[in-house]
C-alpha cells in the first residue's frame, strides 16, 4: 500500500505544481485581453483623469508581476478579491456593503452548477456503462447498433438543438418538466431536481456516447485474451464472462474517460445554462469577460483548471488502485 | 467393451484467412477411453491446439469445424446448444492452458477463480469448494497450500500457477481435461515438478485427458497412447513403448531422431590468446535490486560460449551488460582487450557494430510494417553505409546466406513468414552489421525441434564460415550439448560453474548443474518414476517449497 500511497502524492504534487502554471497563464491571458475595466464602464467619453482614478483604486496601475504575486496570495488564502463590477455597483450607490467578494459572486453559482452535473453524472455515467456492456455483449447485433447510431447522433447534434428538441417534446408537448430552470436559494431538493432534470437529460446525451463507446471497445479488447478464453471454457455465461472477467481489467481506460466527461460537465456547459436560464457558473464566466471583470474571469479560470486537474488526478489515482498489480504487490 | 468417453470422426477444422477458409485438421478420427490419457504431438502449426480445443466443442474466433462427428459420453457437440456445452464445459471437460500466467484473470484472487467453476455448475457450494481448492493445493504439493489460494496471479511463480490451473481443472472432478502445453513455458526444473503433479493428480481420480505438447520426452512420460500429428494429418497412433521403440512412419522417425546433432568438440583454446569478450566481475542492478554478483567470463574467436540456468538467474541481465543497455554498477566488459564503455550512448558506432543480438521472439524483435528486405538493409546502411545496388547487392547475399530466396523473400512483410523463418531474418540483421560477436537470447527456445534443429545448424555454419564469437543464453541443454564449446551455469545472479562443455557434461558436477542435466526429460517413459524414486517424491515438494 506504500507503493499506492507514494505514487499518489507524486500525482498530488505535479497537480498543485500544474495548477500553478495553469495560474499563471490565466494571468497573463486575461491581461491580454483588448480593452480594461475602466474603459468598459466608463465608456468612450470618458476622461483620461476618471479612466486613471478607476485604475488607481483597482490597483491596475502597478506592475503585472506585483498584481499576480497579490492575487496569488490572496488566493492560497482564499480570497479572491473583490469583483470589479459590484465595487462600481456599490460606489455609484455610495456604499460600501454592497461590495461583494468573488467568492461571494462565485458561491452560489459554482454550486449550483456542481450540483447540475452531479444529477447529469448520476444519471449518464451507469447509463453509459451498461450501455456499454450491453453492446459489447451483443457486439455487432442490432442492438450495438442501434444503440451507436443514437449516441453518436446524439453526441454530433449542437447541445442547443437537443435542448430545444427536449423542450418540445418534454415541456411542451407533454409538460412533465419545466423548460425553465431558475433555481435559488433555499429551494426544497425535490423541486431542485424536477427543474434541473431537461439540462440535466441534454447533457446525459452528449455525454454518455464518449463514455458508452470507450466501455464497449475497452472490454471487447480484451475478448481476446487467454483468461477470458478460459472462463469460455470453464462454462461462464456470456455476461458473466463480460462483467466479472473483462470489466475488471477494462476499467482504467473507461474511468479516464469518465473523468473527462465529468471535467466537461463541469467547465463546458455554458450552452446548456443560457438555453434554460441555469444559473450556473458557465453564465457568470460569460458575463464577467463581457464587462472585463477581471477577478471573476480569473477566478473562473482557475476553478475550471482545478476541477480538470482534480478529476483527472482521480481517474488516475482510480486506475492505480484498479489494477491490482500495483494493489497487492509481491 | 465400454463406450468410449470421446469419439471423434472425421473431424475438419478450417481457419479464415486472406478471405477464405484453410483447412487446419483434414478429417481426423480420435477415441479416448475413461481414465485413459492420450498424447498429442506434433510441430507447431500441426493443429494438435485446435484439435484439442474441438474435442471440448469449442473453436476460437475465425476457425471452425466443417465436418465430421464429436460425441462426448453420447452427447454430440457439434448439434448441442450453447447452454448444454456451457452446463459440461469446466464442470465435465475442463482445460488447462499453455500460459497460466495470462490465463489466469489478473483481477481476481486464484481462490476466486478456482470456485467459480463448481459455485456457478452447482456443484458444491462456495465454501465447500473453497476447502476443496486447499486440498487439491496440497495434493500438488503447493507450498502454503491453505494461503497461496488468496494471492493474486502475478504473486505466484509461473510454475506454481500452472498447478494452480490444474487445480482448478479438477475443481468439478471433470471426466476429461485437456492440457494444452502445460510445462513448455516452465524451466526443466520447474517442469518436473508441475509434471510429476499432474501425473499423479489425474491417476488419482481416474480423469482421462488428452495432453498436447511439441516435446516427446513429456509426452513419454504423461501419456499411455500418442497420436502424431502432421499438417493437421494424423501420422500414426501407438500405445506410447509402442511408438517409442517401434515407430513405423518416417515422419515419426525423424521427429525422434532430433536430438541427435551434435557439433564435434573444437580443440583447447591456445593460451594467451586474448578473448573477443571478456565479462570482469561485472555487478549489475535494475533500480536499488541487485541482480548480478561478480560475474566474469571470456568468449573467444569463433567459439560458442552457452550461459545456462532458470529464468531470473541473470542470464539475460548479462547480455544487457555487455550490450551496454544496463550499464554495470561495477566491473567492465572488454573487446579484443579493451574496456568498453559501460553505456551503449558511449560506444563508438563500430564498437556497436561488433556487438550485434538476436532476440527470443523473433515475432516480436521484427518491424512488423517494415518488409524484409529493408529490415536487413537498415543495419547495412547505418554500419556499413551502404547504399542504392551495393546495398541492394549485399542484402541478397545476406538472404542467400539464411537459406532464403532472395527474389521470393525481399518484399515480403514478416506476418508472411514462419517463425523459423523470422528467426532467420533475424539473423541475418545481426549478421549485417559484420559483428564478431553475437549474443543469441534464448532463439530456439519458441520453435519446434526440427525448425530450432535448422537454425542451431545454420548458426554453426556461420561461425565456422565466419569465425564468428557467439554468447548462447539457453535454458535447455539439448541445445547446450549441440551447439556449446564453453558452458557457465548461472543461478541467482552468480557464475556457479564454468568450463569447456566435455567437463560439464562428465561428473562429478556442482550441485545446482547436477540437479539442471538431471531434470532435462529424457525418452524413457519410466524416466520421470525413477528420477522422482531417486530424489524421493517429497524432495520434490520441498524443491517448490525453497523456491518460495
Amino acid at each position: 500500500m506504500d507503493n499506492v500511497l507514494k505514487i499518489i502524492m507524486q500525482r498530488l504534487a505535479l497537480g498543485l505544481l500544474t495548477l500553478l502554471i495553469v495560474s499563471v497563464v490565466i494571468f497573463v491571458a486575461v491581461n491580454m485581453l483588448p480593452g480594461d475595466f475602466a474603459q468598459a464602464i466608463l465608456g468612450q467619453g470618458a476622461t483620461e483623469e476618471s479612466v486613471a482614478a478607476i485604475r488607481r483604486d483597482l490597483g491596475l496601475d502597478q506592475p503585472m508581476i506585483t498584481r499576480y504575486f497579490d492575487w496569488l496570495g490572496g488566493v492560497v488564502q482564499g480570497d479572491f478579491g473583490a469583483s470589479f463590477a459590484s465595487a462600481n455597483a456599490a460606489s455609484f450607490s455610495g456604499t460600501t456593503s454592497g461590495v461583494k467578494t468573488v467568492a461571494q459572486q462565485i458561491g452560489p453559482r459554482f454550486a449550483n452548477t456542481m450540483f447540475l452535473a452531479a444529477v447529469t453524472a448520476v444519471i449518464a455515467v451507469p447509463l453509459a456503462v451498461t450501455l456499454g456492456i450491453l453492446a459489447a455483449l451483443y457486439r455487432n447485433s442490432v442492438f450495438d447498433r442501434a444503440a451507436n447510431i443514437f449516441t453518436l447522433t446524439s453526441i454530433s447534434s449542437p447541445e442547443f438543438f437537443l435542448a430545444y428538441v427536449l423542450i418540445l417534446f418534454l415541456a411542451v408537448l407533454n409538460p412533465i418538466f419545466p423548460s425553465l430552470s431558475n433555481i435559488y436559494d433555499g429551494m426544497a431538493f425535490s423541486e431542485r431536481l424536477n427543474k434541473s432534470m431537461l439540462p440535466a437529460l441534454v447533457l446525459t446525451l452528449v455525454v454518455t456516447a464518449h463514455m458508452m463507446r470507450m466501455t464497449r471497445a475497452a472490454i471487447i479488447n480484451l475478448l481476446a485474451s487467454p483468461y477470458i478464453e478460459m472462463a469460455r471454457l470453464k462454462g461462464m455465461s456470456p455476461m458473466r464472462v463480460i462483467v466479472k472477467h473483462a470489466l475488471p481489467n477494462a476499467l482504467a481506460p473507461i474511468i479516464n474517460v469518465v473523468a473527462l466527461n465529468l471535467a466537461y460537465l463541469i467547465t463546458g456547459v455554458v450552452v446548456v445554462e443560457v438555453v434554460f436560464v441555469y444559473p450556473g457558473i458557465g453564465q457568470l464566466f460569460v458575463d464577467s469577460v463581457k464587462t472585463r471583470d477581471i477577478p471573476v474571469v480569473q477566478a473562473c479560470c482557475l476553478i475550471f483548471a482545478a476541477a480538470y486537474i482534480l478529476l483527472n488526478l482521480t481517474a488516475d489515482i482510480m486506475s492505480i488502485l484498479s489494477n491490482p498489480r500495483l494493489r497487492h504487490p509481491k | 467393451m465400454t463406450e468410449p468417453l470421446l469419439k471423434m470422426r472425421g473431424v475438419k477444422i478450417e481457419g479464415r484467412s486472406d478471405e477464405m477458409w484453410n483447412p487446419i485438421i483434414n478429417g481426423v478420427d480420435l477415441t479416448l477411453a475413461r481414465g485413459e490419457v492420450l498424447g498429442l504431438i506434433g510441430e507447431s502449426g500441426a493443429g494438435k491446439s485446435t484439435l484439442g480445443l474441438a474435442a471440448m466443442g469449442y473453436t476460437r474466433d475465425g476457425v471452425r469445424i466443417s465436418d465430421g462427428t464429436i460425441e462426448f459420453d453420447g452427447i454430440d457437440l457439434l448439434t448441442a446448444s450453447a447452454a448444454v456445452k456451457r452446463e459440461l464445459l469446466g464442470k465435465r471437460i475442463a482445460y488447462v492452458a499453455q500460459s497460466a500466467a495470462a490465463s489466469f484473470n489478473p483481477a481476481h484472487r486464484l481462490i476466486d477463480q478456482h470456485v467459480e467453476g463448481p459455485s456457478q455448475h452447482g456443484v458444491m457450494s462456495r465454501a465447500e469448494s473453497e476447502a476443496d481448492g486447499m486440498e487439491l493445493y496440497r495434493k500438488l504439493r503447493l507450498p502454503n497450500p491453505d494461503e497461496i489460494g488468496f494471492r493474486y496471479p502475478h504473486q505466484v511463480s509461473g510454475g506454481q500457477l500452472q498447478r494452480a490451473m490444474t487445480a482448478m481443472a479438477m475443481s468439478c472432478r471433470p471426466d476429461l481435461i485437456v492440457f494444452d502445453e502445460p510445462t513448455t513455458a516452465l524451466d526443466v526444473t520447474t517442469q518436473i515438478e508441475v509434471l510429476s503433479a499432474i501425473r499423479d493428480i489425474v491417476d488419482q481420480f481416474g480423469t482421462a485427458a488428452i495432453y498436447i505438447t511439441h516435446d516427446l520426452a513429456v509426452v513419454a512420460q504423461m501419456a499411455d497412447r500418442i497420436k502424431v500429428l502432421l499438417k493437421g494429418d494424423e501420422v500414426e497412433t501407438a500405445d506410447t513403448r509402442t511408438m517409442l521403440d517401434a515407430p513405423t512412419q518416417e515422419y515419426t522417425k525423424s521427429l525422434w531422431a532430433v536430438r541427435s546433432f551434435e557439433r564435434p568438440a573444437k580443440p583447447a583454446i591456445a593460451t594467451g590468446a586474448v578473448p573477443v569478450v571478456s565479462v570482469q566481475n561485472v555487478d549489475a542492478a535494475y533500480g536499488t535490486t541487485p541482480v548480478l554478483h561478480d560475474v566474469s567470463f571470456d568468449m573467444h574467436e569463433g567459439r560458442t560460449v552457452a550461459v545456462v540456468g532458470e529464468s531470473g538467474s541473470g542470464k539475460s541481465t548479462t547480455a544487457r551488460c555487455i550490450t551496454g543497455l544496463l550499464p554495470p554498477t561495477s566491473g567492465q566488459i572488454l573487446l579484443d582487450g579493451e574496456a568498453l564503455p559501460a553505456s551503449y550512448k558511449k560506444r563508438s558506432k563500430d564498437q556497436l557494430r561488433q556487438v550485434q543480438m538476436i532476440y527470443q521472439m523473433a515475432d516480436t524483435a521484427l518491424n512488423p510494417r517494415m518488409s524484409i528486405g529493408q529490415i536487413i538493409a537498415r543495419p547495412v546502411q547505418f554500419y556499413l553505409g551502404l547504399t542504392g545496388a551495393a546495398k541492394r547487392k549485399r542484402v541478397d547475399q545476406l538472404l542467400e546466406q539464411i537459406e532464403l530466396e532472395p527474389s521470393e523473400y525481399y518484399n515480403r512483410l514478416p506476418s508472411e513468414l514462419s517463425g523459423g523463418q523470422k528467426q532467420r531474418v533475424g539473423i541475418a540483421r545481426a549478421l549485417a552489421a559484420e559483428p564478431k560477436f553475437i549474443i543469441c537470447d534464448e532463439v530456439t527456445s519458441a520453435l519446434d525441434q526440427l525448425v530450432a534443429e535448422g537454425i542451431l545448424r545454420l548458426l554453426a555454419k556461420l561461425q565456422d564460415d565466419l569465425s564468428l564469437s557467439y554468447m548462447f543464453i539457453t535454458h535447455d541443454l539439448a541445445t547446450v550439448r549441440a551447439i556449446a564449446d564453453e558452458v557457465v551455469v548461472m543461478k541467482d545472479g552468480r557464475v556457479v560453474e564454468q568450463g569447456p562443455k566435455a567437463d560439464m557434461f562428465t561428473p562429478p558436477h556442482h550441485a545446482y548443474t547436477d540437479l539442471l542435466l538431471s531434470s532435462v526429460p529424457e525418452m524413457d517413459p519410466d524416466w520421470l518414476t525413477n528420477l522422482l524414486k531417486e530424489r524421493g517424491v517429497d524432495n520434490v515438494g520441498d524443491a517448490a517449497v525453497d523456491k518460495m
